[in-house]
């Protein structure tokens, strides 16, 4: 039984398809004076946040509340997480609790992973470690589908720290199931071993792309690669003006970007670092509008979910325990009533 | 006086034999031998190998004796047919003193499961900066040859080769854990194509084989003797081939795990798959499996990792890295090698038995292991039903932890009992 959003992989073209549709429809949601539906009235969402979020945190927020969830954040600061209270004691303590869904936000990669197997509940993965964000590829998909009019045969170019991004996993997997045609530009060093088995084409040349390209993500240059001050042998490349002058999408290199090409970034921003000010406020930019995305996508993913009887979408049941603590009785059937 | 008459066992799994183990010692073997007045055990053809010997064996104790102590651990050991195993140095405190490698020994006396040889540490603390007192605990009870700051690489190659130099003075050996640790920062399994798609930092191939140059250069270099533990890499074996060819004093390990388990297996981000170093390839399994066959790895090795529950029921980068292995050591290696028809029992013996006896230098003293099976020898054994099959499960284990990576798999070749000097320490596949 498929219960769980951990990673872009476990949708399927149908699910994703169906994701994006359903964000559509729920998105007249947000248009309206009463943003409110009722269909998860009486289902608990809770926001297990182990890094800070603010963004992605208040999507689902706003998500769950949209669809009349009763919604828990839990974030690690100013929990027993600090006291060193393990991930699966969380677990089992929000299992106790009667949680239906479990969004995670985590710094280690697969730890939505190990929850998964120790509660009955949904878990949706919001990003974990240098792994996935599936939610964040599935509002990129949405915004380009909005803007362009389909995905299937976009020249979609993906920008800067390949290695450490979460992001780009989740987009590269999506965007392939949905047929674009994803090309990564990066410095070498900051591309992971193997990416040439990836479904995506490699690039190290910025300005040779642009020009081909329906849409570009540029993803944040995550300063903290540079190496920790005093270590500069293991810096990613030798310094930002550096990698401003051969990654960054300035006000020059956009002037070679076709007439309807779309700019995005998955925030938090570097500006003036690997886009200038002028380019992410330009009418190209989508990144307002991925916000806003972000929030329906966050509804369809929530509704499909846990709207049915069963869900509609998502990973099968992981069903693996390292010690089982007791036999966990199978998920209760139709506790909602579907919209 | 003891006496047990083992009828109908196939030494080195060759012809079927009697074998008559008197105080301490092989008596006699022939065939039709008369009952005498001990013991009979009807061995039903099953193979008699000499007691296995672990190079490379995590006790816990002292220190972390939630995990394991040296009671629980050499039961496993003995369960898994070894009769001597060596306790590595990463203990707390560390075996970096003859105060402690003593304790460790005597520990593994009390216990008598079976011999413990402790594995004194190369540097203080296992720093990496400062030689530790090795001859003062060459020259202990303990008798330590075998010197190693295993789970951490001697990476100071000036230290290093000081290090090999002075063991010479005691026949001893330095025991490499080979990770250029400024190659492994944060790493958390094989880099590779899965751990891109898993997120994980990797473990490059290129910081075990680095090491492994240095240090064979090194080895020749001041003609000291160089062990490599854990071998995990196809270009591992090409180098260990190649130093071999220039007749250096290097020698080498494989654990079960890294000839069996591939890193796919961290797809599923359960810890019971973390250990260092890491899981690799197939190609890797393959060349890893093609060295312990023609010689270029000298001998298996557990690398038997206890951890308690807590460090593995978390976080795939929280979890700390290891795997039980004494118990299942034999059984992988019959999976993987014997029923593959890479190596007979009689080489099985010599790559789990004679060989790390040699390189551990416990095949002469007074309790020499690792020994022939001839008459006059030590009774030091190991009897194996290959055909009997068993299914591990991890809550059936002697070891205080149960982090194997083979729960639920099927083995061949079980143990059916174990003797050390010629006292059973299993029998019927059952503590004795």
């Amino acid at each position: 039984m498929r219960r769980h959003l951990l990673s872009a992989a476990d949708l399927s073209l149908e699910d994703a398809t169906l994701v994006l549709d359903t964000a559509e429809e729920l998105a007249q949601v947000s248009e309206r004076t009463v943003k409110k539906l009722p269909t998860l009235r009486g289902r608990t969402v809770v926001n297990l946040f182990f890094e800070d979020s603010t963004r992605t945190r208040t999507s689902f927020e706003l998500a769950a509340k949209r669809l009349s969830a009763d919604v828990i954040n839990f974030s690690a600061k100013g929990s027993s997480v600090s006291k060193g209270e393990t991930l699966k004691d969380t677990a089992l303590t929000l299992e106790a609790m009667g949680s239906d869904a479990v969004v995670i936000r985590h710094s280690w990669s697969g730890a939505p992973a190990n929850l998964a197997r120790w509660i009955r509940g949904s878990v949706v993965n919001a990003g974990d470690g240098t792994h996935e964000h599936p939610t964040q590829a599935l509002l990129d998909a949405f915004t380009m589908r909005k803007r362009l009019g389909r995905i299937e045969g976009l020249a979609v170019t993906i920008v800067g720290d390949v290695l450490h991004s979460r992001v780009a996993r989740s987009n590269v997997l999506l965007l392939s199931t949905l047929g674009a045609d994803v090309t990564l530009v990066a410095p070498p060093t900051l591309l992971p071993v193997g990416v040439e088995t990836w479904p995506a084409s490699v690039s190290y040349d910025l300005d040779a792309v642009l020009p081909k390209s329906d849409v570009v993500m540029m993803l944040r240059v995550q300063r903290e690669r540079m190496g920790p001050s005093g270590e500069k042998a293991t810096a990613y490349f030798p310094s930002s003006r550096e990698y401003s002058r051969r990654y960054g999408l300035d006000v020059r290199r956009a002037l070679a970007l076709a007439d309807d090409a779309i700019v995005m970034h998955p925030g938090p921003m570097v500006r003036g670092m690997e886009i200038a000010p002028e380019v992410a406020d330009g009418v190209r930019s989508t990144i307002v509008e991925q916000v806003a995305n972000g929030v329906s996508v966050r509804m369809a993913v929530l509704y499909l979910l846990l709207g049915g009887a069963a869900p509609a979408i998502g990973a099968p049941d992981v069903g693996f325990d390292l010690a089982p603590p007791a036999p966990l009785t199978p998920p209760a059937q139709g506790r909602a009533t579907p919209a | 006086m003891t006496s047990y008459l083992l009828r109908d066992v196939r030494p080195y799994g060759e012809a079927a034999v009697d074998v008559r183990l008197v105080d301490g010692r092989i008596a006699e073997i022939g065939t039709g031998l008369g009952d005498g007045d001990g013991r009979v055990l009807d061995g039903a053809g099953a193979v008699l190998l000499p007691g296995l010997v672990d190079l490379h064996t995590h006790l816990r104790e002292p220190g972390r004796e939630d995990a394991e102590t040296v009671e629980t651990g050499t039961l496993a050991a003995a369960l898994g047919g070894f009769t001597a195993v060596h306790a590595m140095a990463n203990t707390d405190p560390v075996a970096d003193t003859a105060g402690v490698v003593e304790q460790v020994w005597r520990l593994g006396r009390e216990a008598g499961h079976c011999d413990v040889a402790p594995v004194g540490a190369v540097t203080v603390g296992l720093g990496g900066e400062q030689m530790a007192e090795l001859g003062t605990m060459a020259d202990s009870a303990a008798r330590v040859r075998v010197f190693s700051d295993d789970g951490h690489c001697v990476s100071d190659a000036s230290l290093m080769r000081r290090a090999l130099e002075y063991v010479k003075a005691f026949d001893g050996v330095i025991a490499q854990h080979a990770q250029e640790p400024r190659l492994t920062v944060g790493a958390q399994m094989n880099e590779g194509v899965t751990s891109s798609m898993l997120g994980l930092t990797g473990w490059p191939a290129v910081a075990e084989e680095a090491i492994i140059a240095r240090d064979c250069l090194l080895a020749a270099h001041v003609d000291s003797r160089l062990h490599v533990c854990h071998v995990s890499t196809a270009g591992s074996v090409e180098l260990l081939r190649w130093a071999k060819g220039k007749g250096w004093n290097v020698t080498a390990e494989v654990t079960p795990h890294h000839l069996l388990l591939t890193d796919d297996l961290a797809r599923s981000y359960d810890p019971v798959f973390k250990v260092n170093p890491p899981l690799r390839s197939q190609t890797d399994v393959d060349a890893l499996r093609e060295g312990l066959a023609d010689g270029t790895i000298d001998c298996v090795a557990t690398d038997h990792a206890p951890h308690a529950l807590e460090d593995k029921e978390a976080e795939w980068g929280a979890a700390l890295p290891g795997m039980t292995g004494l118990e299942t050591a034999l059984g992988i290696v019959a999976l993987t090698m014997v029923e593959t028809g890479r190596l007979t029992w009689r080489q099985v013996a010599e790559r789990m038995s004679s060989t790390p006896a040699r390189i551990g230098r416990l095949d002469d003293g007074p309790q020499p292991q690792g020994r022939p099976i001839a008459v006059g020898e030590p009774a030091n054994l190991c009897l194996v039903d290959p055909a009997s099959t068993w299914t591990v499960d991890p809550r059936a284990t002697a070891s205080r932890s149960r982090n194997t990576p083979f729960a639920g798999r099927e083995l061949p070749a079980r143990v059916v009992a174990t003797f050390l000097r010629g006292r059973p320490t299993v029998l019927d596949g059952k503590p004795a």
